[in-house]
């Protein structure tokens, strides 16, 4: 409990530390320690701005995907036009094309009905003539006759 | 207790006692078997543990944060250097909370008090007997000394050469960023017209003169008389080790309760004897007072 030289031990282990404390320790860890503030906060600034980016790339895209699903529609929307006309289309082929068949039908019909019916008319005829020749129990001269039947055949 | 056959008074006395080395009356050199051989020596004596312990202390702060300083770098950091610029980071606040002006020197100042003054409060937390004990037994092994005249007081701010040390350096770097910033004149100014008019200067000076010498003493007696306080206690807990069973639990109970009270008190006188410190080179370091 004496003061003595250990006062100016002291004093001078003292003044030893503060300069090496102030020479060798104190700058180089401020410097690190300013240095990683800054990176700190230039890390953060990046990734702010990269955040607005990727906000800017979604709102792109979005509207990508909207252009796209517009002409989609679009596009179907086409298609099934294009596709009504097409089935309009045949259709009205169809029907042309059967009335078509239908008409040819027809008019060979009518002729195999005209065709038959002028057979139909001569058989007729020879056989009214063959009837004829029979009540009448005598030969008819066919050649004599055949205007007669002729025009007979043509009353028919 | 140290020994078997001493008394109370003895044990404290012995834990008191600082391990001085110097010039005994008789003019031989060597190491003080009792307190009054220690006040013989009068001035140019050393109290080796003080010293020793203390300067350890520096040098071992001072490794753990050069080796920081040499690898510090802005990338991620290691938990050591975690861990020391969380204090750095503490010591800057503080400094920039409390200094106004522009000195390099005083944050360099603040860590190496604040950093310091812990480490040799803390000495105050290693077990009481166990540094005197082994001291008696190198002391009387290596060098044929009595183990009872071994005296080794291993926390070195319950020294006030220690504390008286540091507050004188303080004191003069006060007085000389004073005189450096506000002038010779200036300095004196402020001590001499200073509170009351000019033709009072005599009184001022006193009154003056009177708060500039309590700042080194108020400092290093503050941090002396917490620390000497706080180790008598352990002191007084310790011998209730000797008295018995039940008693020496009891101690015991009250040593842990202490220790914790202390480790604050620890903290707390070394951040005081910082905030201090910055404060008064602060006024220092004012143009207007």
């Amino acid at each position: 409990m004496n003061i003595n030289a250990t006062l100016i031990g002291q004093a001078i282990a003292f003044l030893l530390f503060i300069g090496f404390c102030m020479k060798y320790v104190w700058p180089p860890i401020m410097q690190a320690l300013d240095e990683r503030k800054k990176k700190i906060a230039d890390g953060l600034a990046a990734a702010e701005r990269g955040r607005h980016e990727q906000e800017l790339a979604e709102k792109r895209a979005q509207q990508v995907i909207h252009e796209a699903k517009e002409q989609a529609n679009e596009i179907v929307a086409q298609a099934t036009k294009r596709g009504n006309q097409i089935v309009d289309e045949s259709k009205d082929n169809a029907r042309v094309e059967g009335e078509r068949i239908l008409t040819a039908a027809k008019a060979e019909i009518d002729q195999e009905a005209n065709r038959a019916r002028d057979e139909l008319k001569l058989q007729v005829g020879s056989i009214a003539l063959a009837g004829a020749s029979k009540i009448v129990g005598r030969e008819i001269d066919e050649k004599a006759h055949t205007d007669l039947l002729d025009e007979l055949v043509s009353q028919i | 207790m140290a020994s078997e056959q001493i008394t109370s008074s003895e044990y404290i006395k012995h834990h008191l006692q600082n391990l001085t080395y110097g010039q005994h009356p008789d003019g031989t050199w060597g190491f003080a078997h009792n307190a009054q051989e220690a006040s013989d020596m009068g001035f140019w004596a050393i109290n080796v543990d003080t010293i020793g312990v203390s300067v350890l202390l520096g040098v071992l702060m001072m490794w753990f944060f050069r080796g920081v300083a040499k690898k510090a770098n802005a990338g991620i950091p290691t938990a050591t250097q975690n861990f020391a610029e969380w204090i750095i980071e503490f010591i800057d606040t503080s400094v920039r909370g409390s200094f106004s002006g522009r000195n390099p020197l005083v944050a360099p100042l603040a860590l190496t008090i604040f950093v310091w003054i812990f480490l040799m409060n803390l000495m105050d937390l290693i077990a009481i007997d166990l540094v005197p004990q082994l001291a008696g037994f190198v002391g009387s092994t290596a060098f044929g000394a009595d183990p009872h005249h071994v005296f080794f007081k291993v926390v070195p701010s319950t020294d006030p050469n220690a504390t008286f040390g540091m507050a004188f350096v303080v004191f003069a770097m006060v007085i000389y960023y004073s005189i450096k910033v506000k002038g010779l004149g200036g300095f004196f100014g402020e001590l001499a017209f200073h509170p009351f008019p000019k033709w009072m200067f005599p009184i001022n000076l006193f009154l003056e003169g009177v708060t500039l010498i309590s700042k080194p003493i108020s400092l290093s007696l503050r941090l002396f008389g917490n620390m000497y306080a706080g180790e008598m206690i352990f002191i007084l807990i310790a011998i209730m080790y000797g008295a018995g069973l039940l008693l020496g639990s009891f101690g015991g109970v009250l040593q842990i309760g202490w220790a914790i009270f202390h480790i604050l008190i620890i903290t707390l006188q070394a951040f005081i004897f910082m905030t201090l410190t910055i404060v008064y080179l602060d006024m220092a370091h004012q143009e207007n007072h």
